[in-house]
């Protein structure tokens, strides 16, 4: 009885999570009529690729992809190299000084100067609509460094750290020939998360971005989804029924064509995820 | 034979050097905005920049407390900080306790996967499916209703709607990535309980209510002090999404009015006042929380 109940509730759960993906996959593939007409439940009807080419011919997308792809591969980078600049020496029990900045940085997280102090910061040095400012603002996250510092203070024993001493080995030298081969690990999970962060985030790009041509995805995706901006698309011998009903198609596939590296990546990453948050879960 | 201070710190100047560009940015990208705070007492000249601009004194937050929007807005912010808490908090827990009692492997895996899906999808994807979704004419939820007999409703433009519609896809999209670290716990957790309360006839029901719960309890506390302690930062990207000149009744919220009123207006220090507002409510709230729970509990974040 009682597992019974809990499959029941397994089942639908898993239901409510898939049905809202499951159709916007289909309703993207589907005949836009039959779509808004409501005949489209759970799978494709009339099946088609239109909406998907218009998405394709959408500049303004490919430029935005092209966008996100850089800020996404550029800004990771930083992160995760600054995030283990910050960790390796703060994990390290012979560091001088170790609580005092630990702290510091810690309390960026429960305390901040807020939205306009950092707006007008980041004007006044110059990287107000620039590639930067997707970058640079957000190059350390505070969480990542604390699930980082963690990673480096359960897995690597004092004792290397005192072996690699005594050989003569420089205390950069040892980040970069034992301790980094040693944390292939917390390198995927800090890529990930920061990854994911980025490819995801609208709001600076919102307030630090004016030229259209640096807008990531995200924006591009809000200006056609949510402002409804999508009169250039189409072409303009069709009829005003006709143009709002493209413009709701290419909705569906707009947001699948964004969302799918992710999903792509997702069932190879998600063990990766998993162990991030237990990690950061030990301090946390 | 301890060394003097700046003896070790000379010995660890390697560990120094890799600190210096990472701490810089802290104090750069963090500590220099915590000194922009006293903008919220200060008349913002640009022209004379933060630190030359003259006092004022507490004329931004009186102006705050006596304008008529000020209760409105608070209110905003804490009934949907709370409603999300009250709905979002106990939920991953109670999925973590039902995925812990499944018993075949697969299947457990694959609820667990499945329900991590959305937590991946931008805000901005999420809130154009509930857009989509909740369109009076062409959205599928409307459909539905329409074959229960229920009149279409466009419950984005209806203010009553807002905040159910927020919590509930927020909980469709973190349930099962907010389960992960309570399924972490109780995985680990030594099964020998179990069978020894299974032989002394436990049911299923009560091992869970006296072995997994309280297993799960100090990690319920601090994460609950941890959510206590930002009960005022709503996930403001997201309302500021959602919000519509029709439902601003109900979605304008302190945060989303620092970004109308600073950002796209330019009243800079009246809007850092506000917000400044918003962030020591909040820590207080976290002082107190934290008392609460070490005493109740003996859990806490320090």
């Amino acid at each position: 009885m009682f597992i019974s109940i809990t499959y029941a509730i397994s089942v639908f759960l898993v239901c409510v999570v898939l049905y809202p993906l499951i159709f916007v996959v289909s309703a993207s593939f589907s005949d836009p009529d039959l779509v808004l007409s409501g005949k489209v439940v759970l799978l494709p009807k009339g099946f088609t690729l239109k909406p998907y080419a218009m998405v394709f011919e959408n500049e303004e997308i490919w430029m935005g992809y092209l966008n996100t792809v850089i800020y996404t591969v550029l800004g990771t980078f930083i992160n995760v190299v600054m995030t283990i600049l910050l960790a390796y020496p703060l994990s390290r029990h012979d560091m001088p000084l170790r609580k005092p900045i630990t702290l510091m940085i810690v309390f960026t997280m429960y305390f901040e100067g807020g939205m306009i102090p950092t707006y007008l910061l980041v004007r006044q040095l110059g990287l107000y609509d620039t590639i930067w400012a997707m970058i640079i603002p957000t190059a350390i996250s505070t969480y990542n460094f604390i699930v980082a510092k963690s990673f480096f203070e359960s897995s690597i024993p004092k004792e290397l750290y005192e072996s690699a001493e005594i050989d003569g080995c420089s205390d950069i030298r040892t980040l970069g020939q034992i301790v980094i081969p040693l944390s292939p690990a917390i390198i995927a999970v800090l890529a990930l998360y920061y990854a994911v962060d980025t490819w995801n985030s609208y709001f600076n790009a919102l307030i630090y971005l004016q030229n259209e041509k640096l807008f990531p995805l995200q924006i591009i995706l809000r200006n056609i989804l949510l402002l409804g901006q999508t009169e250039q698309m189409g072409s303009n011998d069709v009829g005003m029924g006709e143009k709002i009903k493209m413009a709701e198609a290419i909705k569906y596939s707009a947001i699948v064509i964004s969302s799918l590296p992710i999903l792509c990546v997702y069932p190879f990453i998600q063990k990766y995820f998993v162990k991030g948050v237990m990690i950061g879960a030990v301090k946390g | 034979m301890k060394q003097k201070l700046y003896q070790r710190i000379w010995k660890k100047r390697d560990l120094f050097l890799l600190l210096l560009i990472p701490v810089t940015w802290y104090i750069v990208f963090k500590y220099i905005p915590m000194y922009g705070v006293q903008l919220a007492f200060k008349r913002y000249n640009p022209a004379l920049g933060i630190t030359r601009s003259p006092w004022v004194g507490l004329k931004y937050f009186k102006q705050f407390f006596h304008s008529y929007y000020f209760w409105d807005l608070l209110w905003n912010t804490l009934s949907l900080s709370l409603y999300q808490m009250l709905i979002g908090f106990p939920l991953p827990i109670f999925l973590a306790l039902m995925v812990n009692e499944i018993h075949l492997r697969f299947f457990q895996k694959f609820v667990q996967n499945v329900t991590y899906i959305p937590h991946f999808l931008s805000t901005v994807v999420v809130v154009s499916m509930l857009n989509l979704f909740c369109d009076p004419i062409y959205g599928i939820f409307n459909k539905f209703l329409g074959l229960l007999g229920m009149a279409a409703v466009d419950y984005m433009a209806k203010p009553g709607a807002f905040q159910t519609l927020y919590v509930f896809s927020n909980v469709w999209q973190n349930m099962g990535f907010n389960s992960i670290i309570y399924i972490a716990v109780l995985s680990s957790l030594n099964q020998d309980m179990y069978e020894a309360a299974t032989i002394d006839g436990c049911s299923r029901f009560k091992q869970i209510l006296y072995i997994s719960f309280p297993e799960l309890l100090p990690t319920i506390m601090i994460l609950f002090v941890m959510r206590v302690g930002s009960l005022m930062n709503v996930g403001f990207e997201k309302v500021l999404l959602m919000q519509n000149p029709v439902n601003m009744s109900r979605s304008n919220i302190i945060a989303t009015f620092v970004y109308t009123n600073g950002i796209q207006k330019g009243e800079f220090s009246y809007s850092t006042a506000i917000g400044l507002f918003n962030s020591v409510i909040n820590f207080i709230l976290l002082f107190g929380a934290n008392r609460f729970s070490k005493k109740l509990t003996g859990s806490s974040l320090w």
